[in-house]
């Protein structure tokens, strides 16, 4: 029935008056064609729809729209475009009540896993629809065409609130005005145009601008796309800096609060990612821009978001090993995948364990009154500036911190030679990062295409640091993970030898780390990077 | 795809009924369905309501200068498409002796089936509802069809009709298509339809066993212009073209 060459309008109709306003239009209609109401097809109920997308948007901000078309067992899943255009199909048996994180195998899923992987879809909107649909006949009694006049309720599914402020004022049911499609009966697009161009006439009814999941979002309150996990936050390089900052900490603050219902949901892995990395942007802006902050403040909560980085600490660092467990297992060249099979079952216990700790955690006093007092005190820095009388700008304060942080990097790095211990990189890293975040957090200050360059260089070392770091932190874990397991008694031979050959390859890749650093290195902070840095900074002379 | 011709050398036998019928029946059961009405006077167009018009004529549709494609009509039921008859179909013998665009096949005998072809993914079941005559036209759709379902008049005469017929596909080379006869307009109180029924299906097996009563309510269809099967789908008739379909699902 939606065949080709649908055309949409809306009813726009004060409430109450949509069916005078539909009447209106079929009297319109019967000027040119003779109407008849289509009686119901036998066991036709309500529609329903559900709409589908990660957390953070991933289909929506790649222009694709997901749907799940409920039928009386399982149903279909319908990929398109924006703009209606379909792109797969996907029929499934079931729905699970909790959407899975992987779909079953189809070709929607084949074009959507590099999207949304490791995100689960979540509903995001549900849609229960009645048609009624009236026939438009010719002379000779054959239909050339149908009306569809859709009447949609659409409903906000409870699920974590994606914005700490836009909670309360979400709506969770409202009606959609009503919307009416032409459809065409093949052979016959002419009389379709005809209906339709009769129909655009009647005052009331206007083209539907928007697609069904784009009107739905608009009548629930909900702005698409409305949680990512960067920090742009509004600063000006005019503005008191401590207002900059402050504004700038209520945003991470925002991102650690949006995810928490999430991770205690255990919806998908990226939850716990994105709160972790709020918390360490949220440390280091503390340490590197408190200096604008009171005092007793800043070095309170310097000490409360160390405590909530490291109770997330145990679950992420499990999360990191499952997620690349297949990747891992399918690098073995000695021992065989299904060797590695009893650590896998050992990293999901101890997952299942960890997780009720941060839970605990989460929910508790220690938490709850570093989101509350947290945000009161910055509120209160953003909305009356600061103690301070004569504090200097944003953009003053941003220049200084990030020559600083470069000169660091610059002087800490160079200092590297081959005998250097790990500990030297290990240290350069932490310095590297807290580079990244202040470029990060001034970013709305700095020319774009200057920024880029210097971002992109910068990302290169990093990589590489962390590739050194991330090798010898995970082979020690390897080891200490085999022990346990000994301890446990959960460690067949064959499973700790494919442990070994992993160690070894973990080893290996901090080798060649370890020789890629000074390359990176230079390409950064060699002249070339100095210059990049300078023109950032200073302007191009 | 699944290509069915209603055939019969015979006029006014029952062919068009037996198409549309059963067209509808093979949509009705969600097999995405295709008529080809291809004969000029157009009875199975009139029946489904469409004009009897095809832009640019039988001769752009069997030259290949417009696609069979955008000849077709959806009818008023789900899964069912018509291509409407044309007055130009008089001359189909011998627009399929002339030129035309792509024809590998070569043969004028095979033109029909290749104009077929390409609708292969789009459906399930095409039905070709054929003019009375042997002619180059029947002789095509005999070359494209599985299946020639076979309406028969009860009358000793028929099974004479049906012989010939079977020993002329039988002389095809390579693709035969499969022959299956129904008596039509069999009436309950005529000796001789009733004998003719029990004799003929005891003595061939390409004789269904479903015959298909005469029936005014069959003859209605001309005024409500709809299928039988649809506008009265508790009656005998639709029941007795129901039977039909299955037997044709299960012997074809
Ligand atoms: N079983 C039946 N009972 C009564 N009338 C019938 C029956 N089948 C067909 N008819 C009527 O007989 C006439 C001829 O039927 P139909 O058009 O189906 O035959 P045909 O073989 O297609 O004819 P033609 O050779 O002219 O194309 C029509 O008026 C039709 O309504
Ligand atoms: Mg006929």
């Amino acid at each position: 029935m939606t065949a080709p060459g649908v055309r949409g309008f809306v009813l726009e109709a004060l409430p109450g008056d949509e069916q005078n306003l539909l009447s209106a239009a079929l009297a319109t209609l019967a000027e040119a064609f003779t109407v008849i109401a289509e009686p119901a097809a036998p066991g036709a109920g309500p529609r329903r729809r559900i709409w589908l997308d990660t957390f953070d948007w991933r289909l929506y901000r790649a222009g694709l729209v997901l749907v799940f078309e409920q039928a009386r067992r399982g149903g279909r899943l319908l990929l398109s475009q924006a703009d209606g255009t379909p792109q797969a199909e996907q029929a499934v048996t079931s729905w699970p009540r909790r959407p899975p994180l992987d779909l079953p195998e189809g070709p929607v899923r084949d074009r959507i896993i590099v999207l949304t992987r490791p995100r689960a879809l979540l509903p995001v909107v549900r849609a229960v629809s009645t048609a009624s649909v009236t026939r438009l006949l010719n002379a000779d009694g054959k239909t050339v065409a149908r009306l569809v006049a859709d009447r949609i309720t659409v409903t906000a599914p409870s699920q974590p609130a994606a914005s700490h402020a836009a909670t309360s004022q979400t709506a969770t049911t409202a009606e959609l005005a009503p919307r009416l499609a032409v459809t065409e009966v093949r052979g016959y697009p002419g009389q379709a145009r005809r209906a339709s161009a009769l129909l655009a006439g009647v005052p009331g009814v206007a083209p539907a601008s928007q697609g069904t999941f784009m009107a739905a979002l608009t009548a629930l309150g909900r702005h698409p796309a409305d949680y990512n996990s960067g920090v742009a936050a509004e600063i000006t390089a005019a503005m008191p800096a401590p207002v900059a900052v402050a504004r700038l900490l209520l945003r991470l603050l925002d991102t650690v609060e949006s995810n928490v219902d999430g991770v205690l949901r255990d919806i998908d892995t990226e939850f716990l990612h994105d709160l972790r990395v709020a918390v360490r942007r949220t440390r280091s802006a503390v340490k590197l821009l408190g200096a604008v902050l009171p005092d007793e403040l800043a070095k309170h909560y310097q000490a409360e978001f160390k405590w909530l980085g490291d109770v997330t600490t145990p679950v992420r660092d499990l999360d990191v090993h499952l997620l690349g467990f297949d990747a891992m297992a399918a690098q073995l060249e000695a021992a065989s995948p299904a060797d590695l099979e009893p650590l896998r079952a050992f990293l999901a216990r101890r997952r299942a364990r960890e997780i009720r700790r941060l839970a605990a955690a989460l929910r508790g006093p220690r938490f709850r009154a570093i989101a509350d007092d947290w945000r009161k005190a910055l509120l209160e820095i953003r909305d009356t500036g600061s103690a301070r009388r004569r504090p200097p700008a944003a953009v003053t304060l941003a220049l200084s911190t990030t020559g600083r942080a470069f000169r660091r990097v610059a002087t800490q790095g160079g200092a590297i030679i081959p005998a250097s211990p790990p500990e030297s990189l290990h240290d350069l890293r932490k310095r590297a990062k807290e580079l990244r975040y202040l470029l990060e957090f001034f970013a709305p200050l700095h020319d774009p295409v200057a920024y880029r360059k210097v971002v992109g260089d910068l990302k290169q070392l990093q990589d590489c640091l962390g590739d050194f770091q991330d090798s010898e932190v995970q082979r020690g874990e390897i080891s200490s993970l085999a022990e346990a397991m000994l301890a446990e008694r959960a460690a067949p031979a064959v499973t700790l030898l494919a442990m070994g050959e992993i160690a070894a390859k973990l080893a290996r890749s901090q080798a060649q780390a370890r020789e890629e650093f000074a390359v990176r290195f230079a390409r950064f902070a060699g002249p070339a990077g100095q210059e990049r840095v300078r023109v950032l900074l200073e302007g191009p002379s | 795809m699944k290509i069915f011709a209603t055939y019969n050398i015979k006029g006014g036998v029952g062919k068009t009924t037996a198409a549309v019928n059963l067209a509808y029946l093979s949509a009705a059961d969600g097999h995405r369905t295709l008529l080809w009405d291809l004969d000029p006077q157009g009875a199975a167009s009139f029946l489904f309501r469409i004009k009897p018009r095809v832009k640019g004529g039988g001769k752009a549709l069997i030259r290949g200068t417009k696609a069979l494609d955008d000849a077709i009509k959806g009818t008023d039921f789900d899964d069912l498409d018509l291509i409407p008859a044309d007055f130009t179909y008089r001359n189909m013998d011998l627009l399929l002796g002339g030129p035309a665009k792509g024809n590998t096949a070569k043969k004028p005998t095979r033109r029909i089936a290749q104009l077929l072809r390409p609708l292969a993914a789009e459906y399930d079941h095409v039905f070709l509802d054929c003019p009375p005559s042997i002619s180059l036209v029947s002789e095509n759709v005999m070359h494209a069809a599985d299946v020639l379902v076979v309406p028969l008049i009860p009358t000793t005469l028929s099974v004479r009709t049906l012989d010939q017929l079977t020993e002329f596909v039988a002389g095809f080379d390579g693709h035969r298509p499969q022959i299956l006869a129904f008596f039509s307009m069999a009436d309950r109180r005529k000796k001789l339809h009733q004998e003719t029924i029990k004799d003929l299906q005891a003595e061939r097996v390409n004789v269904a066993a479903t015959p298909i009563p005469s029936l005014s309510l069959i003859e209605r269809m001309s005024v409500e212009r709809a299928p039988v099967t649809a506008f009265a789908p508790r009656s005998v008739a639709a029941r007795a073209y129901r039977d039909l379909w299955a037997e044709l699902g299960k012997k074809t």
